[in-house]
């Protein structure tokens, strides 16, 4: 008989274990697309060292100590001396454990990374912490104003306060007392704007908030309280 | 919260400083800190070892002994520096955890030895890394395990049954542990002897034996001499029954006997022969009769009471369970697989074996398992292929799950091994622990007596036996149990002998302390060392304190050598004209009889000749007298 039907399935079975065996043993390569893992592992060895104490000094409002000391924790918690986004979210969610600090996290992460690289670097979190701690009333509002303009632009419109008032929401989590209604982020916003909105066109712009917050007393109490932080 | 969060708390709460715009409400104060913020490196010595460390990277667990004010009671002021005497290389883990948030196990020290430091240093062991989280929790159960198996081979089997447990814990313990009674034993060896007469018989009565005279066909030796199978049958099934209604009675927990595996096979193997009894003698129910039979060799299991191996075994398949599950499961698919191929690789072939699937199957089991009966083979090009390819994949899928059924094996068969040392070796312990109990005893009353000796100048010998401070601690200890209680420790033998002859030993004791009264004033140690080593000699009369109340005063003279005061019991007295000189300490003991109570003529005051009686050691310039009375 000629070979038929379940033969040759047969034999074309046969084959294709044959050229697998082949392939495992190594003698027959075929084209293989190139490994792409060895790329991950440079990254990982990506380090960054700050600039030097003197000069961190010249640019921060912080003494050498304070340096010294917060430099050891910064390097201790990141030993690459960068901090990445997904590290950020994880501390600083850990402050955080009724709710979810990832949103609000991203803002701030944004507000940190002063050249957008995608990372915090140490000058990036000194610097931030001199003004935020050492800074003049207006620096600090400043880089409010900076934490709320996610696009840069110079203009806060209602919905980027809405995003950074939800996630700021999002924080308290579900069990809170009252319970957080799902409108309230938006009233608050809405507050927000009826007091800081001069001239009524929508958005929000660093004079007038400057100019608003200034005249308001709270704030401007409040402004001293988290200057011992360090 | 990890370590690092600490040093991003600052930072978090600077940042808060977003939301002061949009705050509705005030903000309220931040906590005042009055702590000073400069850091500073402290220095630890664990045992020579010195680390230094930043305060703040202790301080971050504050809950620890190294970060609570705890370590404060560590502090030496003349180093200036926290000193723990412990053990050095496991602190250098400690610390790590401290600087870098994670705790990790280090795999060549005892699991005991890590748990002990962590628990001084108040570190609880859940925080271990997920790198060493595993191995630290295996070395653990491990652990506990032998030692809830050393606790339980303590006290299981071998100890001596509670002096009044009722005939039915004593039936039970005979079952379950043979050799503690010869009774045990005998009937242990009985069953036995009785299961395998009865598995013997079930097998040879299938036997064909020379058939009746007159008859030409071969019987089964069942049918030739059924009476005497019968026979056996019975008496086997008795004993059996006999032994099952006894083990149930004697269970402490009836419905978990019942339950047992043992107990079930038990009843299955004695069923079928009671059925048979009731059964009639009918054509049809016969049949279901002759399988019932079947179930007589069940009785071949109960050979696992007698044997561990076949427990073994048996504990082995069933920690096994899933592999052997996995090891069904991949064959069965297999076996469909190959068979499906067979059949319709086969199926043009005429007259072919292969007439349908599942008759391909047993096909497929036995080219798999390598059997290779030969009763169906495949005649088609396809139809060989794939069969060669059947059984080198059977060979595969069997070979998979058997190292690890092998381990287990070898996993449950070393424990069971060590068991069985450990039992061994418990004997020898627990006899060097009686020893070691014994000695002490034996050392504190043989320093209560000796007090005697000491006094011989020219048993110099004696004098210089130094005992540690600690030894002299440990009894004033004793005595002050002894005054508390007002009875006296002794060892085994005295007091058995005493309970004996109580009314014998009275006279003579009584003999023996009149004469030692004397004694105190005349430095009669000599002769009162004699007659107490006689007493001790004559350990039948030695201590039968039931009569004569004795009060042993225990003196203990220290020498000009000043500072050198071992214990507590050390004293200076110059009125003892003791020639000891160069000794250390001498220890007399002075027997004073006072009277019981029921001996009215034996009053005799208390002795004047000890001066400064003190009970407690009060200076190490005073004589100091510790009186222990004997009952």
């Amino acid at each position: 008989m000629g070979i038929q039907g379940m033969e040759l399935f047969a034999i074309g079975v046969v084959i294709i274990l044959f050229v697998a065996v082949l392939k495992q043993f190594g003698i027959l390569e075929p084209m293989s697309l190139e490994d792409s893992s060895d790329s991950d592992l440079e990254l990982s060895t990506v380090r960054h060292q700050p600039e030097g104490l003197e000069q961190l000094q010249a640019q921060t409002k912080f003494t050498k100590k304070e340096l010294q000391s917060l430099y050891r924790g910064f390097k201790n918690e990141c030993p690459s001396g960068l901090v990445d986004e997904e590290t950020f979210k994880t501390i600083y969610s850990q402050f955080f454990p009724q709710g979810d600090a990832t949103t609000y996290a991203h803002f701030l992460f944004n507000a940190f990374d002063l050249d957008r690289n995608g990372s915090i670097r140490f000058e990036d979190f000194v610097i931030g912490l001199s003004v935020l701690l050492r800074g003049s009333v207006t620096e600090k509002l400043n880089w409010a104003f900076n934490l709320y303009d996610i696009n840069k632009d110079g203009y806060i419109t209602k919905e980027e306060m809405l995003l950074i008032m939800k996630s700021i929401y999002d924080m308290m989590g579900r069990y809170t007392y009252p319970c957080v209604r799902d409108e309230a982020p938006s009233e608050h916003v809405e507050k927000f704007f009826q007091k800081m909105d001069r001239n009524r066109d929508g958005v929000v712009t660093i004079e007038e908030f400057i100019e608003t917050c200034q005249k308001d007393e709270n704030i401007m109490n409040s402004m001293q309280l988290f200057e011992n932080v360090i | 919260m990890a370590a690092g969060v600490a040093t991003w708390l600052p930072f978090a709460r600077a940042a808060a400083v977003g939301w002061l715009p949009l705050a509705k409400k005030t903000m309220p104060k931040p906590p005042v800190d009055k702590k000073s913020r400069n850091d500073e490196i402290l220095f630890v010595n664990v045992s020579g070892l010195r680390f230094q460390t930043w305060k703040n990277t202790l301080d971050r667990y504050p809950d620890t002994l190294l970060g609570s004010s705890e370590k404060e009671f560590f502090f030496n002021e003349d180093t200036q520096e926290y000193f723990f005497d412990r053990d050095p290389e496991m602190f250098r883990h400690i610390l790590n955890f401290y600087r870098t948030g994670k705790l990790h196990y280090p795999r060549q020290e005892c699991i005991q030895a890590f748990d002990e430091e962590l628990a001084f240093y108040g570190i609880v062991p859940d925080i271990i890394g997920d790198c060493c989280m595993e191995e630290y929790r295996d070395r653990k159960k491990e652990n506990q395990e032998r030692l809830a198996e050393d606790t339980e081979a303590e006290m299981a089997t071998d100890t001596p049954l509670p002096p009044h447990s009722t005939s039915r814990e004593r039936l039970w313990r005979a079952f379950e542990n043979p050799h503690t009674s010869t009774m045990a034993l005998v009937f242990y060896y009985v069953t036995g002897f009785f299961i395998a007469v009865s598995v013997i018989a079930n097998v040879v009565e299938t036997v064909p034996c020379r058939p009746l005279k007159g008859s030409k066909k071969d019987l089964p030796c069942g049918e030739k001499y059924s009476l005497a199978f019968f026979c056996m049958d019975t008496a086997c099934v008795l004993i059996f029954t006999f032994e099952y209604l006894m083990r149930l009675f004697a269970a402490p927990s009836r419905c978990k006997f019942m339950r047992s595996v043992m107990s079930v096979i038990d009843v299955v193997a004695i069923m079928p022969y009671y059925i048979g009894l009731v059964m009639p003698e009918n054509e049809d129910v016969s049949g279901a009769f002759v399988t019932l039979r079947v179930f007589r060799v069940f009785r071949i299991f109960k050979f696992s009471r007698h044997s561990q191996g076949l427990r073994i075994l048996g504990y082995t398949l069933k920690s096994c369970a899933s592999e052997l599950g996995f090891l069904l499961f991949s064959l069965t698919m297999a076996i469909i697989i190959f068979a499906t191929v067979m059949f319709y690789a086969e199926k043009g072939t005429k007259g072919t074996n292969f007439t349908s699937i599942p008759a391909s199957f047993w096909y497929t089991i036995v080219t798999m398992t390598t059997l290779g009966y030969g009763d169906m083979v495949p005649n088609t090009i396809a139809g060989k292929i794939f069969g060669s390819i059947c059984s080198l994949s059977g060979v595969l899928v069997i070979a998979l799950p058997v190292p690890v059924i092998v381990s287990n094996f070898s996993r449950i068969y070393h424990q069971n091994q060590r068991a069985d040392k450990m039992r061994a070796q418990q004997k020898v312990r627990l006899a060097r622990i009686r020893l070691a109990k014994k000695g002490t005893t034996n050392a504190f009353l043989q320093y209560k007596e000796e007090g005697g000796f000491q006094f011989r100048e020219s048993d110099s010998a004696l004098c210089l036996k130094n005992r540690s401070s600690f030894e002299h601690q440990h009894h004033h200890l004793l005595h002050c149990l002894e005054k508390t209680t007002n009875h006296e420790f002794t060892d085994e033998l005295t007091f058995s002998e005493m309970c004996m002859t109580e009314s014998v030993g009275y006279r003579t004791s009584r003999s023996t302390s009149i004469s030692s009264q004397q004694g105190v004033t005349t430095s009669c140690c000599p002769r009162r060392a004699k007659r107490r080593a006689i007493r001790l000699a004559n350990s039948t009369v030695s201590v039968s304190r039931g009569s004569v109340q004795e009060l042993d005063t225990l003196q203990v003279h220290k020498t000009s050598a000043g500072p050198q005061s071992r214990s507590s019991l050390n004293a200076r007295t110059e009125d003892l004209k003791l020639n000891c000189e160069d000794r250390d300490f001498t220890a007399a003991i002075i027997s004073i009889p006072t009277p019981p109570a029921n001996t009215p003529d034996e009053s005799l005051p208390p002795s004047p000749a000890i001066p400064g009686i003190l009970r407690n050691s009060r200076s190490s310039f005073t004589h100091e007298t510790v009186k222990i009375s004997s009952l």
